[in-house]
């Protein structure tokens, strides 16, 4: 929303300046987004008296004029052809920069003669198209600033422009006079009365109007008056110069009347030609179908249900938004038909954005404009009109009634001090609403029919807070809400979130956060993919489905670095992953990814490819980090987009998956374009039993000194025994006594034959009750074979 | 006797190695040892001469012994010195290598956020990202129609061919988790609601996804004034300044009556964001007091209840804190820059240790 200064002085008796009246509007609500103040640009213009003019001797069109500045006598060549002695001019004297022209002015010989300066054009200060001679001054001193000049002979040229933001609440902010009623309760000048005189009707028009019994719900009035005989043209230059200043181009006067208010008064209005009119207006719906062509030249068909205004012939206006070419007013027109209607803002939204039309007229009607002021605002058009272009009007036509908004809410002054915390006197509360237009009845507010937002006592606070200003509230401490050290405020699951996040960073990885959405191929390859988790309005094809899990986001993002050169990476994520499309049907996740090499090649030789041992290591490390218990079960058959031989499920319980970890299926790699292997894990940190006991103690320490003794132990088993099993029956010859057992070779095929294999472990038995003695570790060796053969039919390696 | 003693610890002293001092000690000390044998001599002696000779014999075997000992310590030095002469590696070597990990500053911020709303008594409240409309709009004041709607750019789910229901939304700032939270909790209440939130609009200042935090705290006479009080001191710890400026200015949010845009006194000199300090004032945030309506649709009685909310970006404040340029790179996972705006695992921030380092 813009306007000028003085257009808001047409409002707002006001001494204050652009800086306060700026000030105030942004802390007002009305935040101000920019000035455009073309004296600035024009400060160092100054008035100069032109003594003399002598043709220049080498060229006919240039004269010498002697002129008197600021600076004395001063020699300026000029080739405007008014340059003549006894003018009252404006200077640009060396220095000043003249916009018009974009140059800075210099000391300059022309054609051989010295010039100290410019007598300049309204077109090149930019003050009109003006250039058919230099500016001639009825008055002015010499060396007086121009624009103090211009401030009081033509203060329209020197005219602030002020734009503000207007949030979706304020519909009566969209007029300048809104602005002023502001501007006014807060106190920076008096509102001025607005008043009408109308012009009395001459004749009574054949002209009917009607509104549809089903389009009275959101058409609930309409009117107008005829207008004949006026003489339309080009608006008067001070119309022009508002529209201009405002960034709208001058049509014709009818039009520009429209557009006018539309500004000044938040009333939207809409001239016909009425000898363009068929027959006589009808407001109604659409049947749907119908075609338009609107004043933007464009043809519209309309929906159903959509509100238009037709004549005998069909639809001539889409109601609130946009008038048709047909009955639009032209230069040659010479009856008009005034239009001022109210319409529903929520009609008015949903068929603007159905034909994706933005007018001024919709934005200001699905805000909301004031339907009292409905046929005030057309007696306004009106009389501009008549008073201008002349011409005989009507008596009203009308439609319809103006609809009742009337409602009051409770003003409870001792609320508002204690939601606002501000100390504001009743009094002053009750001060602002009667100057913002409430009715005051002992409690009651009566809300002016141009708040639309206002619809409780939460808007009354609101209102009285903003003209109290929001800027001047001082801070008031928030007492904890129970003394003492605060008690910790995480969930597990957070707590747990966080202690992932810093284990996966310490053991190496870098952490990402990618988008939630990611391309339907992505998705697909890992389970997800489906119409239930895909976007209706996908910014791009990239992001349009909800990812399944993290991996299709951390893989895609390994892929651009390694594109940029960076093939060895290890990237983490924490974050949801999507099974359904309803709220809630998301899980969290922790996923990493290792690819290429553990590092860098170098001189230890310790850099070696990844696999997926790394991989189960890592996922191990966060899994005990975030409290997993350490006896789990690894089981096989995850989903297909890990490599069927190479990955494992960490697992309490066949359903009871806590994560995975493995290899990726090379041709899912090979979709995803990761250049060679990569090994990954995911972890549902949710499915991870929280501890049963809330104890912070331990249980003790149980350290005997008795000598622990290791003894170790191959076994030639069949290649697809895994060692786990055979880990697990050495372990379970004597629980008491054996406290690891670890497995520290495996050899594969040689001597051994195809489909056999060597493991080999290591047992730590550790007495409690008396030192081992031969005969007891003998027994105990001869227990492990025993299970272990029993267990996977391997046998004791001589 | 003296030259018995002279004898030997010259021998030790010349000594070579290990073995020659070995071969001394049997020959003096041994068995048949010169010393011994004198030893074993004592007893013919007078018992006046062997009160003479007896003391000396003993002190000349100790003696013996010491000089041994220390000449065989000295020669298993010098081998050890030889050794470690030949023992070189060259240092400037690099150390093994080792990953180094980071945090996303996201993450980081988000911590820091909550280290401070946490000792202000604010818990951590989360909800699902994937909304009906009611509880992304409807339960906030904004009925179908509203323009903020349309203004929000929201992500729309789809809708089977026959499922009548209004689509579900990618809720559009985390207010829907106030609401949830709520419902569940009642009042007196204070959390913050960190989280991802979506709209569909993509340049260099705004991503589909981004990340705010808003907060909420709902007592019986909880005033816009403290609001202030709370943003000033979280503006204070988060910036880790000891005074800044903040300014309320009216707006409007539909689930806020009063609503204020919260700006902070900054300076830009140079580039860099300085806060509490200069002539420009910075947007931060959007807050107010909770409307009556939304408390209703959270099931709360707005007439015991009141209290307010807020809520910023947090990738905004992440970047204005740490001076990081261009939102969208956060999302890209570009190597170079994880490594450079992203945080060590133990940085943990903390209000005793400090947020940043």
């Amino acid at each position: 929303m813009k306007f000028t200064l003085s257009w808001l002085k047409h409002h707002l008796d006001t001494d204050a300046s652009v800086t306060e009246i700026a000030d105030a509007l942004t802390d007002l609500g009305l935040e101000v987004e920019g000035i455009e103040n073309p004296a600035e640009r024009l400060a160092n213009f100054t008035i100069g008296y032109v003594q003399s003019a002598e043709k220049h001797p080498d060229a006919d069109k240039l004269r010498v004029c002697q002129v008197d500045t600021k600076d004395g006598p001063t020699q300026i060549i000029c080739g405007a052809p008014n340059a003549r002695a006894g003018i009252t001019v404006v200077i640009a004297a060396p220095g000043t920069y003249v916009p018009g022209i974009d140059t800075t002015i210099g000391v300059g010989k022309i054609r051989g003669i010295e010039s100290y300066g410019m007598m300049c054009s309204e077109r090149e200060m930019e003050l009109s198209d003006e250039h058919d001679g230099i500016i001639e001054l009825p008055s002015g001193e010499v060396g007086q600033s121009f624009t103090d000049w211009l401030a009081l002979h033509d203060p329209a040229k020197v005219d602030p422009v002020i734009e503000i933001a207007i949030t979706p609440n304020r519909p009566d902010a969209l007029g300048v006079r809104g602005v002023a009623r502001d501007l006014a309760a807060r106190g920076l000048g008096t509102l001025k009365p607005l008043t009408v005189d109308p012009v009395p009707a001459s004749f009574v028009a054949d002209l009917k109007v009607s509104i549809d019994d089903d389009t009275l719900d959101v058409a609930p009035f309409f009117c107008g008056r005829l207008i004949r005989g006026v003489k339309n043209g080009p608006s008067p230059a001070w119309l022009q110069q508002q529209l201009r200043a405002i960034g709208l181009r001058p049509i014709s006067f009818l039009v520009d009347v429209t557009n006018w208010f539309t500004y000044d008064l938040n009333r939207p209005l809409h001239v016909f030609d009425a000898d363009k009119v068929t027959g006589n207006i009808r407001v109604h719906r659409a049947k749907g179908g119908e075609t338009l062509t609107a004043l933007d030249d464009k043809t519209y068909t309309l929906q159903p249900g959509q509100m238009v205004i037709s004549d005998d012939n069909g639809p001539e206006s889409i109601a609130g938004i946009m008038g048709g070419l047909d009955t639009g007013c032209t230069m040659d027109t010479v009856n008009v038909f005034v239009e001022s209607a109210y319409w529903d803002p929520i009609q008015i939204a949903h068929t603007g954005r159905a034909l994706k039309i933005n007018s001024d007229a919709r934005y200001r009607f699905e805000r909301g404009v004031d339907p009292a002021f409905t046929p005030e605002g057309l007696e306004h058009a009106v009389r501009m009109i008549s008073d201008h272009a002349g011409g005989a009007v009507s008596e009203l036509i009308k439609a319809g009634q103006v609809p009742d908004t009337s409602r009051a809410y409770r003003l409870d002054a001792k609320r508002v001090i204690s939601l606002v915390g501000m100390d504001i006197p009743e009094a002053t509360q009750r001060q602002t609403l009667c100057a913002l237009g409430f009715r005051l009845d002992g409690n009651m507010a009566h809300v002016p029919s141009w708040r639309p937002d206002v619809q409780g006592e939460a808007d009354l606070v609101e209102e009285v807070a903003r003209i109290a200003s929001l800027t001047k509230l001082q801070g008031k401490p928030l007492p904890r809400s129970a003394p003492g050290v605060p008690k910790p405020i995480l969930t597990p699951g957070q707590v747990r979130q966080q202690v992932a996040k810093r284990t996966a960073a310490a053991l190496g990885y870098n952490e990402c956060v990618t988008y939630s959405f990611v391309d339907a191929q992505a998705a697909r390859l890992f389970g997800g993919g489906d119409d239930a988790t895909m976007l209706e309005n996908p910014i791009s094809s990239e992001m349009s489905h909800m990812r399944p899990n993290l991996l299709p986001g951390l893989l895609r993002a390994a892929a651009r670095n390694q594109a940029r050169g960076f093939m060895d990476m290890a990237l983490f994520e924490v974050g949801a992953g999507f099974h359904g499309g309803e709220p809630g049907e998301q899980h969290m996740l922790i996923s990493g990814v290792l690819i290429g090499r553990t590092g860098p090649k170098d001189v230890h030789g310790t850099s070696r490819p990844v696999d997926l041992y790394d991989a189960k290591a890592d996922a191990e490390a966060v899994l005990a980090a975030i409290g997993a218990p350490a006896k789990v079960q690894i089981l096989r058959g995850a989903e297909g987009w890990w490599h069927p031989g190479r990955h494992g499920k960490i697992c309490l319980g066949p359903k009871k998956v806590l994560a995975v970890f493995g290899e990726l299926h090379p041709k899912v790699l090979q979709e995803m374009d990761i250049k060679g292997a990569a090994v990954a894990f995911t972890i549902w940190p949710d499915e991870v039993p929280l501890p049963r006991s809330k104890t912070a103690t331990r249980p003790a320490l149980a350290a005997t000194d008795l000598q622990a003794v290791e003894r170790d132990f191959a076994f030639v088993v069949d290649a697809e025994v895994e060692a786990l099993t055979l880990v697990n029956a050495a372990a379970g010859a004597d629980k008491a006594l054996i406290a690891d057992v670890r497995v520290f070779d495996e050899f594969i095929g040689g001597s051994l034959g195809a489909g056999k294999k060597s493991l080999a472990v290591t047992v730590r038995l550790q007495p409690t009750e008396a030192t081992l003695k031969d005969t007891d570790i003998e027994a105990v060796s001869a227990k492990i074979v025993d299970k272990v053969t029993k267990a996977t039919g391997g046998v004791l390696r001589g | 006797m003296d030259e018995l003693r002279s004898k030997y610890l010259n021998m030790i002293a010349d000594a070579a190695d290990e073995a020659s001092i070995e071969d001394l000690r049997v020959q003096s000390l041994g068995k048949k040892g010169e010393i011994s044998m004198k030893m074993r001599e004592l007893g013919k002696m007078s018992p006046e001469e062997r009160q003479v000779a007896g003391p000396a014999l003993n002190a000349l075997k100790d003696e013996i012994n010491s000089a041994l000992a220390a000449k065989k310590a000295a020669l298993a030095d010098a081998a050890l010195d030889a050794r470690l002469r030949t023992e070189w590696l060259d240092v400037s070597l690099p150390g093994r290598a080792r990953r180094r990990g980071t945090i996303h500053p996201i993450s980081q911020v988000t911590e820091e956020v909550t280290a401070i709303f946490a000792d202000m008594g604010f818990a951590v409240a989360e909800g699902p990202q994937i909304e009906s409309d009611w509880y992304n709009f409807d339960a906030l004041n904004i009925p179908g129609h509203h323009p903020a709607r349309a203004e929000m750019d929201t992500f729309y789910t789809h809708r089977a061919p026959g499922d009548d229901r209004p689509p579900h939304v990618l809720r559009t700032h985390t207010s829907p988790v106030q609401i949830r939270s709520m419902e569940t909790t009642g009042a007196p209440t204070r959390i913050i609601c960190p989280g991802r939130v979506y709209r569909a609009d993509y340049d260099q200042t705004h991503t589909p996804m981004f990340h705010q935090v808003e907060g909420l705290a709902i007592d019986k006479d909880i005033s816009m004034a403290n609001l202030k009080w709370v943003l000033e001191e979280f503006v204070k710890a988060y910036f880790e300044v000891d005074h800044v400026d903040i300014r309320f200015r009216a707006s409007h949010f539909p689930f806020t009556e009063p609503s204020a845009e919260v700006d902070i006194r900054c300076s830009w000199e140079g580039g860099t964001l300085k806060v509490g300090e200069g002539d420009d004032w910075l947007e931060i945030l959007g807050s107010g007091m909770v409307h009556p309506k939304v408390l209703q649709a959270a099931g709360v009685d707005p007439t015991q209840w009141q209290g307010f909310a807020f809520g910023m970006g947090i990738d905004r404040i992440a970047m204005l804190k740490y001076g990081i340029p261009d939102l969208r790179a956060f999302f890209d996972s570009d190597l170079r820059w994880l490594r450079h705006y992203g945080f060590a695992a133990l940085d943990v921030p903390t209000l005793h240790g400090g947020l940043s380092r």
